[in-house]
């Protein structure tokens, strides 16, 4: 069932909203015992946001269940990004976009499993004492990452539910497309970014994942729109993207990124090819395109200047005001050491190491500096592109979800090329969608399909056409 | 950037930069890591970038301030409550000198 059906039946009475929640919980609690999808199930909380919402059954999300990647802040509920340096952290308040879906009358019921701080394509990077979240199709395979726990459970539940992932690198459309769920990462800035523990402040975006086209386009308009806590997000109108769900496509123009194709595998586009020539049979015009710059070059530009900010924005992290904690003593420099060095995971002082390097006296104008003048370059691309289509198309991963023992043996440069049809639109700000176009040998393809800045509105479109087809 | 020399003495440097202290284990694995990592990034050195100027944001960002009036705050007691070292309403850190 859709979330606005449900929400549709909260209003009218036709479901006790109290008991669909404790069911739920029930059924979630169950799951994760398996599958290791959410961090926390906030029950408590649930089920008291449950009574009151029975008694005034209002806003466009009443009584739906909703789970927010554990990056996200939640009033009184651990948020830790996944990572062990922040265990034990309550925060005071609610992230803007968890206080619009409660204001909403969304029911959120627990934060989700993730990489560590967001570092990482296959969740397997989670912190010290976490567990991965599994492959809802085969418990052998990576949910994608780094929002997993996010794709996970919107695949696996039987509710109406919606998660809401966070995108650096790719992390919403690339778990999207390894559990065969819908995945929009907005426009940078279309969604306040105030109260998400960041990763890299110029690329995080927090965006909706859901079963269903109209679920990611009705959490949209409840979380989009200018918020004063935030400086970088935008004032634009915000469309009602519910209204361009089942929209006409005929007539749209479509670039098919040739870049995309050639470097993934057979089975994944010939799916992505399929959608294109189902696009086709709607009226859409698709033509190749080259995009250089951003496939070839983006991982180097996207790495280089992710883990840049991150080693600063991480540098918080010392375990006096919040989080884990360790035995006062010794001096400042002693005592933060020990707190990072014990809490961190790997992948955690890989990329704080890198990004500490890439702007060292010395090395700035090599690494950063130039990496920040080919996301320029790579941002032109887009641009000119959209100049002539509506939007762009390319797989959103180039090959299946490896299984665990698989990725055990790729190198530290093998995980990073996984983002390699990802980081582009990413790096140059530009919304994202996953649209799950097939199975091969009982595994979920995803099509990425690429818009231009704040036109989230065509993705929806095109998106809710290729649904079901 | 592809020929840069990662040995041990570097990796030490940048991990006590960012306040990490690694093991030997973590020192070899990292200057492993490194190298394969710089030499596979070396390839953006090839981009033609003349004339561009670096992008730090994706998109154009308004700089925006708000009126300067006294709101309501975080209380004290908020403030402190994710703390273990705490005395008398203020943190309590580590020494400084």
């Amino acid at each position: 069932m859709k979330a606005s059906d449900f929400v549709t039946q909260i209003r009218n009475g036709d479901i006790d909203v109290v008991e669909h929640t404790k069911k739920i919980l029930e059924e979630v609690k169950k799951i994760n015992k398996e599958y290791h999808y959410l961090t926390v199930i906030s029950e408590k909380e649930a089920i008291e946001q449950a009574k009151s919402i029975a008694k005034n059954p209002a806003g466009k999300l009443a009584g739906l269940p909703v789970t927010l990647k554990d990056a996200i802040c939640l009033k009184g509920i651990e948020t830790t990004a996944g990572s062990r340096i922040l265990q034990g952290y309550k925060p005071t308040f609610d992230a803007t976009v968890a206080a619009r879906i409660k204001k909403e009358g969304g029911i959120i019921i627990g934060k989700t499993s993730q990489d560590e701080f967001g570092f990482g394509a296959f969740s397997v990077n989670v912190g010290i004492g976490f567990e991965k979240p599994l492959n809802p199709f085969d418990k052998h395979r990576s949910t994608g990452g780094s929002s997993g726990g996010s794709g996970g459970i919107s695949q696996k539940v039987h509710f109406p539910h919606i998660s809401l992932g966070e995108s650096t690198g790719g992390s919403i459309v690339n778990p999207a497309s390894f559990c065969g769920v819908f995945g929009l990462c907005p426009t940078y800035g279309r969604v306040s970014r105030y109260g998400l523990l960041d990763y890299s402040n110029s690329l995080d975006k927090i965006g909706p994942m859901g079963k269903y086209a109209e679920d990611i386009a009705l959490m949209m308009e409840v979380i989009s729109g200018f918020d004063e806590n935030e400086s970088t997000c935008s004032d634009k109108p915000v469309d009602e993207y519910t209204k361009h769900v089942g929209a006409d496509v005929s007539g749209m123009k479509v670039g098919i990124i040739k870049e995309g194709f050639a470097a993934s595998n057979e089975e994944v586009t010939r799916h992505c090819r399929n959608a294109i020539t189902a696009l086709e049979g709607l009226g859409v015009e698709c033509k190749e395109i080259s995009v250089p710059t951003a496939i070839k070059y983006g991982i180097p530009t996207y790495y280089l200047l992710s883990t840049s900010e991150a080693s600063t924005n991480l540098a918080k992290y010392c375990g006096m005001r919040y989080g884990k904690h360790e035995k006062l003593e010794g001096g400042f420099n002693d005592y933060f050491t020990k707190v990072r060095s014990k809490n961190l995971g790997q992948e955690a002082k890989r990329r704080i190491m890198l990004g500490t390097f890439a702007r060292m006296a010395g090395y700035r104008d090599a690494y950063y500096m130039k990496a920040a003048a080919v996301r320029a370059k790579i941002i032109q691309e887009y641009k000119k592109a959209f100049k002539e289509f509506d939007a762009l198309v390319c797989p959103t991963v180039s090959v299946l979800p490896p299984r665990f023992d698989e990725i055990d043996k790729f190198k530290v440069v093998d995980h990073y090329n996984m983002d390699n049809l990802t980081v582009g639109p990413n790096l140059a700000g530009i919304p994202h969608l996953n649209v799950p176009v097939g199975f091969e040998k009982e595994l979920p393809v995803g099509l990425m399909i690429i818009g231009d800045h704040f036109d989230e509105k065509t993705l929806i479109g095109l998106g809710s056409a290729l649904e079901g087809k | 950037m592809g020929n840069m020399k990662v040995d041990k003495e570097l990796i030490k440097n940048v991990a006590s930069l960012a306040r990490l202290e690694l093991t030997e284990a973590e020192v070899k694995k990292f200057v492993e890591d490194f190298k394969e990592i710089l030499k596979s990034f070396s390839v953006i050195e090839k981009v033609d970038t003349k004339g561009l100027e670096g992008a730090f944001h994706s998109i154009e960002l308004k700089n925006r301030l708000r009126d300067d009036l006294v709101e309501e705050s975080l209380s004290q007691e908020e403030a402190l409550a994710n703390t273990e070292h705490k005395k008398d309403g203020y943190f309590k850190g580590p020494k400084a000198i």
